[in-house]
């Protein structure tokens, strides 16, 4: 039955994109098309007294030019989708991110004006021309130093900075009290520090109002169509939703960044219709530096009690998320709901409290980026333990599989139940390490650092971590704040022909639905993968959908894929029967065609689509037709786990990192494609190394951002990385018709303390007892750490 | 300031005005609409706008239009000849060298770059090689393993 599912078939779309022929945001022109640019704040917190836009406006090729007092005051920003309550039960603070500021700039890049012209080198000319008069204030970028008192107010009715506090866990008193009976506490204070999710394509928009028929067109660069047209017509611009169509079109890699509904999108849909032109606006890398919602930036400080035989006895853990200045749609669910509830991590740890701090700071907004709060709650558990093992003088893999929880399938025996609210899936734990020490050749490792003595430290690092994936059962986010369901749709339609259509509500920028979602649908019909076509992307086209984050494409939409192909083969059934003069239970389904059980009368799936749709020969009361929605809700997360382990080598003279190995076990349930989730999986773990060793914002006192660049933000180049050695353990989800957990963030969750532990055990065994080294962990760094 | 410049792109000649500050890339992607060249930087840093010129990679978009006067440029478009995918471009797909296909023709435009000059690169010349290029997507790994598979099949094309 399985031609296609378990192969590396390769990629149906590759053909568009090898030879150039990819269609992204900014490579599509419209007739009469003109060219926005925004002209952003240079200050973090300033008050605009005056801006004097006539010179500019008189410019030759300026079509118009709009500030915040041109926005209808209706119109009061962009939303956030979920909302926490702080530990009083009082609602976060939700202060409105305006398109274009009216009075007062939060962050360097917020929105000032909005310059349209017939081409960005004129919009850019003319901005320069626009005349603004702030008065500057303090400023302040550290989510903890944000919360002090005499910090500077990001926005004047939120006290404290605070968004909202939040706990979950056990009651602090009884972890208190299990960590008083703790044999050995190791304690742990570090910043999970700010990346740029940096996908290649700089995010693009173009808005198009059509008199003719009344209707707005938005193309952007989006990894969810549908949930940016709900929330920009629904929240920002009061435009009813069935008069707006979104594309996303081919979109060069999102991690998170592209989930987001953005001001520039609303505001070119918006002047579309006010100028009589559509209008394309596309970031310079810079400006995206700027306002592509940014990643992580957690300040921790943990603490974890372990009895005399290393069994983790309680965990405490207290954060401060840093928000940026105003809430990005998703962002209040990161350090909660997706960071808090995995600090169970594999362990059986009894007793874990979390209690997280949420605060506005001058700086660009932060939110989901690839893992989403479960590398910040990956880094701190298996940080701790590494540490805990140094302390105590005991193997860090040793002590990570006493503390294992035991195998369980889901189905003979019952999900995990952890501390932290969650149920896990499935789970085997023990043989993805395992693996992991056979292929580094552990013994032997460990004896080659021993005699290491040329100027150099040798160093292991390992990190086995879980993830929350498939996002998300709707009911259970709904009562943890979420403002969206977390389902998807998908319509499966078999033409006369027995062509096969997909339209999914899930969004591919790399992932590769063409081909995967392609291999689901042609192995369940039994029909040639040629005979099947992905269709995504496009609100006109698709009639609903959710997009694609959290590691959900397959688990949520590939599930709604297959119960609508299962409707098909239903009703093709009962054609068949009918054909075949038999009752549907005696059919079997095969290679594409219904037999009768123990004979060999047949017919084909093609003879059964076409009699749908020409239905002279026909069951009695059947619909004609083949055509099939379905939308799929998932019971419960899925679980993806795994075990990484880095090997460095620390020059001594120059504290320079070389990342030798990097070895990565998966285990993301059943696997439809390998070479497709290989390619996450490699993809994933160098963004996990960037953020240990390359990546970084630096914002300085004033709120700058002072490495805003290619030039200046580091991140991992070809050179900078080794060839990868991975493997994966398969334990599959027992909620979902494929069996699938999820691959798109396993790798940048479990690699980035998986490193950073490497290059602690090289100076712990060099003889430099330092607990932390901070991220990103550059030469001079590593180097300050041995003087 | 307009300028009269004639650049032969993927072997068609293409004369007319440009503006003096008109980059190269913007030439190729708004003037002839060749948008397989792709933009991902202000700082000449990704090495999404690498193209050909005169045989060599550079990228477009630390060159003017007016530069590549009387030049021969071949961009991503032109890398297939008669149908038939160059080899790198068959490299790229059965490695699995590209995800979002964003750097993707920047990346194979180096690579048959490096190839022209070194036949049989070692993995370490590949990673150098790609210095000047970003891929956010793949972690590199397949883009390295199709630039092997290319090279393999045309040192095969010419044993
Ligand atoms: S666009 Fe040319 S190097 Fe980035
Ligand atoms: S494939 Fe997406 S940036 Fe390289």
């Amino acid at each position: 039955m399985t031609k296609y599912i378990g192969k590396s078939v390769k990629r149906l779309e590759d053909k568009r994109f090898i030879t150039g022929q990819g269609k992204y945001t900014d490579d599509i022109k419209l007739v009469n098309m003109a060219h926005a640019y925004i002209l952003r704040s240079p200050y973090a917190h300033a008050t605009i007294n005056s801006i004097d836009t006539s010179e500019a406006k008189a410019m030759e090729g300026v079509v118009a030019i709009y500030t915040g007092a041109d926005i209808p005051e209706a119109i009061a920003g962009v939303p956030c989708g979920w909302q926490v309550n702080f530990k009083n039960g009082d609602i976060m603070k939700e202060p409105p991110h305006p398109l274009l500021v009216r009075k007062k700039v939060r962050h360097v890049g917020d929105g000032v004006a909005i310059v349209i012209a017939d081409s960005k080198a004129i919009a850019k000319d003319a901005s320069e021309l626009i005349d603004i008069d702030y008065d500057i204030h303090d400023a302040v970028t550290d989510p903890k130093a944000a919360a002090q008192a005499g910090a500077p107010l990001v926005h004047a009715d939120v006290p404290s900075n605070t968004c909202f506090d939040w706990e979950l866990g056990n009651p602090k008193e009884e972890v208190s009290a299990a960590m008083a009976s703790a044999a050995h506490v190791t304690e742990l204070e570090f910043a999970n520090q700010r990346v740029v999710p940096n996908a290649i394509e700089p995010r693009s928009a173009i808005g198009h109002y059509d008199t003719a028929h009344d209707r707005y067109t938005l193309y952007t660069s989006t990894q969810n169509p549908h949930l940016t047209r709900l929330l920009m017509c629904a929240f920002v611009l009061g435009i009813p939703e069935h008069k707006v169509r979104v594309v996303g079109p081919d979109v060069g890699g999102g991690f998170g960044s592209k989930i987001f509904h953005y001001t520039e999108e609303a505001l070119v849909t918006f002047f579309s219709k006010i100028v009589g032109r559509p209008i394309k606006w596309t970031a310079d890398r810079s400006e995206a530096f700027l306002t592509d919602a940014h990643g992580r930036d957690h300040v921790t400080h943990a603490k974890m009690g372990f009895d005399a035989d290393g069994k983790i006895v309680a965990l405490q853990a207290y954060t401060y998320a840093n928000m940026g200045a105003y809430l990005s749609t998703f962002a209040p669910a990161v350090p909660t709901y997706l960071h808090g509830t995995l600090l169970q991590g594999l362990y059986t740890t009894p007793k874990i409290n979390v209690d997280v701090t949420a605060t506005f700071t001058h700086t660009n907004a932060v939110d989901a980026y690839r893992g989403a709060g479960r590398p910040e709650a990956t880094y701190l558990l298996e940080r701790i333990i590494d540490l805990a093992a140094l302390e105590m003088d005991m193997d860090p893999a040793e002590l990570r599989l006493k503390n294992f929880i035991e195998p369980f399938d889901g189905v003979e025996q019952e999900g995990y139940v952890t501390q932290v609210a969650l149920q896990y899936d499935s789970g085997n734990y023990a043989p993805v390490l395992n693996r992991a020490l056979e292929m580094v050749g552990y013994e032997a490792f460990r004896k080659e650092q021993a005699a290491q003595s040329n100027g150099k430290l040798l160093g292991i690092g390992f990190s086995t971590y879980i993830e929350a994936c498939g996002i998300a059962p709707s009911a259970v986010v709904g009562a943890l704040g979420a403002r969206a369901g977390l389902f998807e749709s998908a319509q499966v339609t078999v033409q006369p022909t027995g062509k096969v259509s997909v339209y999914t509500g899930s969004h591919s920028h790399g992932q590769g639905h063409e081909t995967t979602f392609a291999q689901v649908v042609a192995d369940r019909m039994g029909i040639a993968i040629e005979d099947v076509e992905i269709i995504h992307g496009d609100s006109d086209r698709v009639a609903f959908g959710m997009g694609t984050y959290g590691s959900r494409s397959l688990a949520v939409g590939g599930s709604a894929i297959v119960k609508s192909v299962d409707k098909v083969l239903e009703k093709g059934a009962k054609i068949a029967a009918h054909l075949l003069e038999a009752s549907p239970d005696d059919l079997d389904y095969a290679d594409g065609k219904w037999t009768v059980r123990g004979t060999d009368k047949s017919v084909a799936f093609g003879d059964v689509s076409l009699t749908a749709y020409v239905p002279h020969n026909y069951p009695e009361g059947l619909e004609p037709g083949m055509d099939f929605s379905s939308f799929y809700d998932p019971t419960n997360f899925t679980y993806p786990f795994g075990a990484h382990v880095a090997i460095v080598e620390i020059d001594k003279e120059t504290g320079a990192v070389k990342l030798k190995r990097f070895i990565a076990v998966d285990d993301v349930g059943n696997v439809i494609n390998p070479m497709i989730v290989d390619g996450q999986i490699h993809g994933g773990l160098a963004q996990g190394i960037g953020q240990a060793l390359h990546e970084g914002t630096v914002y300085d006192e004033s709120g700058q951002l002072i490495n805003g660049s290619y030039m200046d933000y580091c991140m991992p180049r070809a050179d900078d990385l080794p060839s990868f050695e991975v493997d994966r353990t398969v334990t599959p989800c027992p909620h979902n018709p494929l069996g699938v957990k999820g691959a798109g963030e396993a790798g940048c969750i479990g690699s980035t303390p998986a490193v950073v532990n490497a290059v602690i055990d090289a100076l712990w065994k060099g003889g430099f007892k330092v607990k932390d080294v901070p991220m990103p962990m550059t030469p001079e760094r590593v180097w300050t750490a041995m003087q | 300031m307009a300028n009269n410049i004639s650049i032969t792109v993927n072997g068609k000649t293409h004369t007319g005005e440009v503006e003096a500050r008109t980059l190269l890339v913007d030439y190729l992607r708004e003037h002839l609409s060749l948008t397989g060249t792709h933009i991902g930087c202000d700082t000449s840093s990704c090495g999404a706008c690498t193209v050909h010129v005169d045989g060599k990679a550079v990228k477009s978009c630390t060159m003017l239009a007016v530069q590549a006067d009387g030049c021969e440029v071949t961009t991503v478009e032109g890398l297939s000849t008669n149908g038939s995918l160059h080899p790198i471009q068959e490299g790229f797909r059965e490695e699995h060298g590209l995800q979002c296909g964003f750097c993707t023709p920047g990346m194979m435009m180096t690579a048959t770059d490096l190839l022209k000059r070194n036949p049989n690169p070692t993995e370490h010349e590949i990673r150098e090689a790609l210095e000047g290029n970003f891929c956010r997507c793949t972690g590199y790994h397949n883009i390295v393993k199709s630039i092997q598979h290319a090279a393999n099949k045309m040192n095969e094309a010419t044993a």
